[in-house]
């Protein structure tokens, strides 16, 4: 049943109320027909009584209170999808924008997911080897992983982000994979760079893209993130592939996300942002992992910028208690011209202990992990007291872990950005920096490993 | 009794027709039948919170009311079990709809069709109250479960007679004095927000051992206590909840994941059935009942799932046992709180948070404590309450976290700059605390001797020494400190790296006894007692002191397993004690 109304009564972009409805329902989605024909869409947010709250999903120009035609269609926003999605691309609502033919949907799932049973979920526990060392020596992403990139304005996470889509692969396994970018209010250029290293490397014919650009309605964003990982979950859990969903940029989702709400007068949480946007983020962020008994896996890389590179903003924050982990960047680094600048202390990946050890990397991968992060932290107090009081004051054993703070930079974050490492070369540069320190101060090795991995001295 | 839908506005649905429904109704909503809970009435219209995603309600969909307010189902079966936030088995619920949560899933808590094999224990004639226990079923091998004669009802035991029975069948009939005949049956129910009824609550006195060093031996937390895990994402706030999970001496734990990751009950949902309980070898699943509400499942149960948990626990321990109650994270609760408080356009309180935060956690804690359970044996059955808060940024400044620290008796607050240390657990021991240091003091002194706690004291000592110290080190530097402040230093780092971290994932690291963790301190403190009498002798070279070959053996002593560290640590104490000497007297003949 199709109902179709000119009762539009207020409009405040981005939203507008509806008089004399009937049978509408919450989260329903709807068409605006404008005088001269165009069709935009929007969805219901609050029904009471008779009036009904809409959100525009594009700009509200254009429309006249007294001749443009809402039409409440029955349903939610729906995606459709079919294995035929894989080298196309599509604008941030879901249609097709690289002059293909339309989707033949072999279904039309809601945007909004079914929340995952915990009970049916599958722990992550398989090793991505991303070829970077700082993450696969000390932050590991393993399949079905939700794992962010908390970057600043102006720092080079795009390049990191598509080296990891590049190099990812799980050893000793050739498999189906697939990669789903979605572009959330970023620029052209910036969109354009992974397109072209997707063409570069041939991936584009495995890579669904949802692009909503900076000039792109604002409220459309919020549907682009779902409307790919709507993809995502149809091509993992009924395809059977294994899926790498880049999201960029999620600070852009939630300023729209901030927008409505403010349209909406609701009460603000922190920073204007609504009290909802952990909840918000948490339906999304959650579509990342493994299902019992399937084969396909969702492993999630949403890339954030943080306002005033402050990890406390409500966007990070929140991210962080959702995500598995994080992957910091350091503007520090960065202009010491280390690169790719990851900023390893306050890095995490939650995932990690059951990625790592024997049959998955090697058995001194834990070890030599929680030395080097110790080790580093060491050295980096130590470097920060010999530029109050100079290397005179410190002892003998902090001078080495100074040196090895600056060599670990020098020599295990620094890689160039097509530098794909096995994980064996980077616990080998791990070890090869251990032998910097005093045999005493490796307390975290267990002596087996110390017998069997301490690189043996040249007589 | 039916009414309507007028508005629907996310998890708030607004109905009309509803004038004879209570507050706190559990009401069906639309074709789907999806369920909600009455939050507020104005004339005949309620405002209702739906504990399902609401797409596709609209106005004129029916609402129906149940005339009870929400409950859960108590009996065997509760346990192994993992439940959403309004108690659905999540297990059976995937049998049914798969791999996602359909809405409108009607699937009772308890399996109606199992069967269990129940022992009679009280004799036909008897007198029963409320509480009394009349016979038990061997629900997994670590719990017998004692049916109990539901809180309310009193008489004569008619009949009684042991059997197999479903959790529906009555095992049992009571005459009242009235002379009504109630029967009893494996399962009772139970008003979720409504606190189990209890005879007398008494101060708590005994420690709850965990296995963690910095815990038990720093701030110790008392069976039936109240305890609060604040800390910044990546602090291991999720790895201490699960190592208490797993470690604590109790005879159950009830884990509420609130709002969080669906991964992490699935890690222990993986992982419990395979770790063995050090204290009967059973798997620690058998002796725990999980609740998942995760965050993206729909928020209104989510406020629902922290008192569905804690009812669960009251119901154990009125069966005169040890209980923890384990909720990650309240601060996940309170934001459910406050998006329900926002929609029903409430005045809010500081940072959007309802007027009412402070008074709900008040009344969730103080369903924990030490008590005489109902019945005539007067057994004793303790609850403790163990939440975690998730403050934003980090900054304990916030609602949650001060009105949680107001409540509870212990604080241990993590820190993200030791996390990044990888120092876990990242718990700061300068700023957390345990109020229960006075009354536990007896229980510490009768077990183990008036030493453990004085060395307690004394490591407390110099780790605020330390911290003094370093503030002069950043200034001036070490060297210029003299040799006790020095020893002061490293007797400090000892205390951190060689007892306070803990490494929950080192299969002999992730629990210590207190035998141990007090013969570690003490071999630190000897070791410490040893240097500082070597420097009052006139030795002066303290790196010396701190370069002795048994220095060595102290990074690894926490990795001796039970049954050789006594032995071991002896060792380590007679050679540092002879190295020392040997230095000393190198001293003496310069």
């Amino acid at each position: 049943m199709i109902r179709e109304y000119r009762t539009i009564q207020e409009i405040v972009s981005p939203l507008m109320v509806v008089r004399n409805v009937e049978g509408v329902t919450y989260d329903e989605l709807a068409e605006i027909e404008l005088p001269d024909g165009e069709v935009r869409r929007c969805k219901v947010l609050e029904v009471n009584g008779d009036s009904a709250v809409v959100q525009l999903f594009e700009s509200a120009a254009g429309i006249n209170l007294a001749q443009s035609k809402v039409r409440f269609l029955g349903h939610p926003l729906e995606l459709a999808v079919s294995g035929d999605m894989l080298g196309r691309v599509f604008n941030g609502m879901g249609r097709p924008i690289d002059g293909g033919p339309e989707i033949l949907a072999e279904s039309h799932n809601d945007i909004n997911g079914l929340p995952m049973n915990p009970a049916a979920r599958d722990y992550p526990n398989e090793f991505i080897q991303t070829g970077v060392s700082t993450i696969d020596g000390l932050n590991t992403l393993v399949r079905g992983q939700k794992l962010p990139i908390f970057s600043g304005s102006g720092l080079p996470h795009a390049q990191l982000a598509a080296q990891i889509a590049r190099q990812a692969r799980v050893l000793g396994t050739e498999s189906n994979f697939a990669v789903v970018f979605a572009a959330i209010g970023i620029t052209f250029e910036e969109s354009e760079y992974f397109v072209q290293e997707f063409n570069r490397t041939g991936a584009i014919d495995r890579s669904v893209i949802f692009s909503n650009l900076a000039n792109d309605p604002a409220v459309e964003r919020i549907a682009t993130p779902r409307m790919a990982l709507t993809a995502a979950e149809y091509l993992a859990f009924e395809r059977d592939m294994h899926v790498l969903v880049i999201l960029t940029d999620i600070t852009n989702y939630a300023e729209a996300l901030r927008e409505i709400s403010a349209a909406r007068k609701e009460v603000p949480g922190r920073r204007g942002y609504p009290g909802y946007l952990y909840t918000d983020l948490a339906t999304m962020y959650e579509r990342a992992g493994r299902r019992v008994g399937k084969e396909g896996s969702i492993t999630m890389i949403p890339i954030l910028t943080m306002p005033e590179d402050d990890k406390t903003h409500p966007i990070p924050d929140l991210t962080g208690y959702i995500t598995e982990g994080q992957i910091i960047l350091s503007r520090d680094l960065y202009r010491r011209g280390i690169l790719p600048p990851v900023d390893v202390l306050p890095s995490l990946s939650r995932l990690k202990d059951k990625g790592i050890g024997k049959g998955k990397t090697r058995e001194d991968h834990a070890d030599t992990m929680n030395q080097l992060f110790a080790a580093y932290s060491s050295g980096k107090d130590a470097k920060e007291l010999m530029t109050i009081l100079g290397e005179s004051a410190l002892t003998p054993t902090d001078i080495k872990f100074a040196q090895f703070a600056d060599e670990f930079e020098k020599r295990y974050v620094t890689q160039g950005s097509e530098e794909n490492r096995s994980i064996e070369d980077t616990l080998g540069i791990g070890w090869d920096l251990l032998t910097i320190l005093p045999k005493t101060e490796l307390k975290r090795i267990k002596p087996d490993n110390m017998a069997k991995y301490y690189p043996q001295t040249e007589e | 009794m039916s009414g309507k839908i007028v508005k629907v506005s996310g998890p708030l649905v607004v109905a009309e027709g509803l004038e004879s429904a209570n507050i706190s109704d559990v009401v069906r909503v639309g074709e789907q039948r999806l369920i909600g809970e009455i939050l507020t009435m104005t004339g005949g219209r309620a405002s209702i919170q739906v504990y399902e995603e609401t797409s596709g309600l609209g106005p004129g969909a029916a609402v129906e009311t149940t005339g009870s307010p929400l409950s859960v189902e108590l009996g065997p079966g509760l346990l192994e079990n993992i439940y959403d936030g309004i108690q659905r088995p999540l297990v059976e619920v995937r049998e049914r709809t798969g791999h996602t949560i359909a809405r409108g899933v009607d699937v009772p808590a308890l399996n109606r069709g199992k069967t269990w094999e129940f022992e009679a224990t009280a004799t036909v004639g008897a007198r029963v109250t409320g509480g009394d226990v009349i016979g038990t079923v061997r629900e997994t091998s670590s719990v017998l479960h004692k049916i109990m004669v539901p809180p309310g009802i009193s008489g004569t035991l008619e009949s009684v007679q042991s059997g197999t029975y479903t959790v529906e069948q009555t095992v049992g009939v009571v005459r009242t004095d009235a002379g009504a005949a109630e029967a009893v049956t494996l399962m009772q129910k139970w008003p979720v927000r409504v606190a189990r009824p209890y005879d007398k609550k008494s101060v708590p006195s005994a420690p709850l051992n965990s296995g963690q060093r910095i815990i038990d031996t720093l701030f110790p937390l008392a069976k039936g206590g109240t305890a609060a895990v604040p800390g910044p994402f990546g602090s291991g706030k999720t790895v201490v909840q699960h190592q208490l999970a797993k470690w604590s001496d109790v005879d159950i734990v009830v884990y509420i994941g609130c709002g969080e990751r669906g991964n992490e009950m699935t890690d222990v949902l993986m992982e419990f059935p395979e770790l063995k309980d050090p204290r009967n070898g059973e798997p620690l699943m058998k002796r725990t009942v999980l609740i998942a509400n995760t965050s993206d499942m729909p928020v209104a149960a989510r406020e629902a799932s922290i008192y569905t948990g804690i009812t669960i626990a009251e119901y154990f321990r009125d069966m005169g046992l040890d209980v923890a109650v384990i909720a990650d994270s309240t601060s996940r609760w309170a934001e459910a709180l406050r998006e329900m408080s926002g929609r029903l356009e409430e005045m809010p309180g500081e940072e959007g948070y309802p007027a009412y935060l402070s008074s709900r956690l008040a009344q969730f804690y103080e369903r924990a404590g030490c008590v005489e359970c109902l019945g005539s044996d007067s057994r004793r059955g303790t609850l403790t309450a163990i939440g975690a808060v998730s403050p934003p940024g980090g900054d304990t400044s916030e609602p949650v976290s001060q009105a949680t620290m107001r409540i509870v008796k212990v604080f241990w607050g993590l820190d993200s700059s030791l996390a990044y240390a990888r120092h876990f657990p990242a718990i700061n021991w300068l700023n957390s605390y345990s109020l229960y240091l006075d009354t536990l003091k007896p229980w510490y002194d009768a077990s183990f001797g008036e030493g453990y706690m004085l060395s307690r004291t004394r490591a407390m000592t110099i780790l605020q020494e330390e911290s003094e110290l370093q503030e002069i080190v950043k200034l001036v530097g070490a060297d210029s400190l003299s040799p006790p402040d020095r020893l002061t230093l490293e007797t400090a780092k000892m205390i951190r790296e060689d007892f306070l971290q803990q490494n929950a994932f080192d299969e002999l690291d992730s629990y210590s006894g207190y035998e141990k963790q007090s013969r570690l301190l003490a071999l630190i403190l000897a070791y410490s007692d040893a240097c500082r009498e070597a420097l009052t002798k006139g030795a002066t070279d303290v790196e010396k002191l701190f370069n002795i070959e048994a220095r060595e053996r102290f990074g690894r002593a926490k990795m001796i397993p039970p049954g050789e560290f006594e032995q071991k640590y002896a060792d380590i104490e007679r050679d540092l004690k002879y190295q020392i000497s040997e230095i000393t007297e190198g001293g003496e003949e310069q």
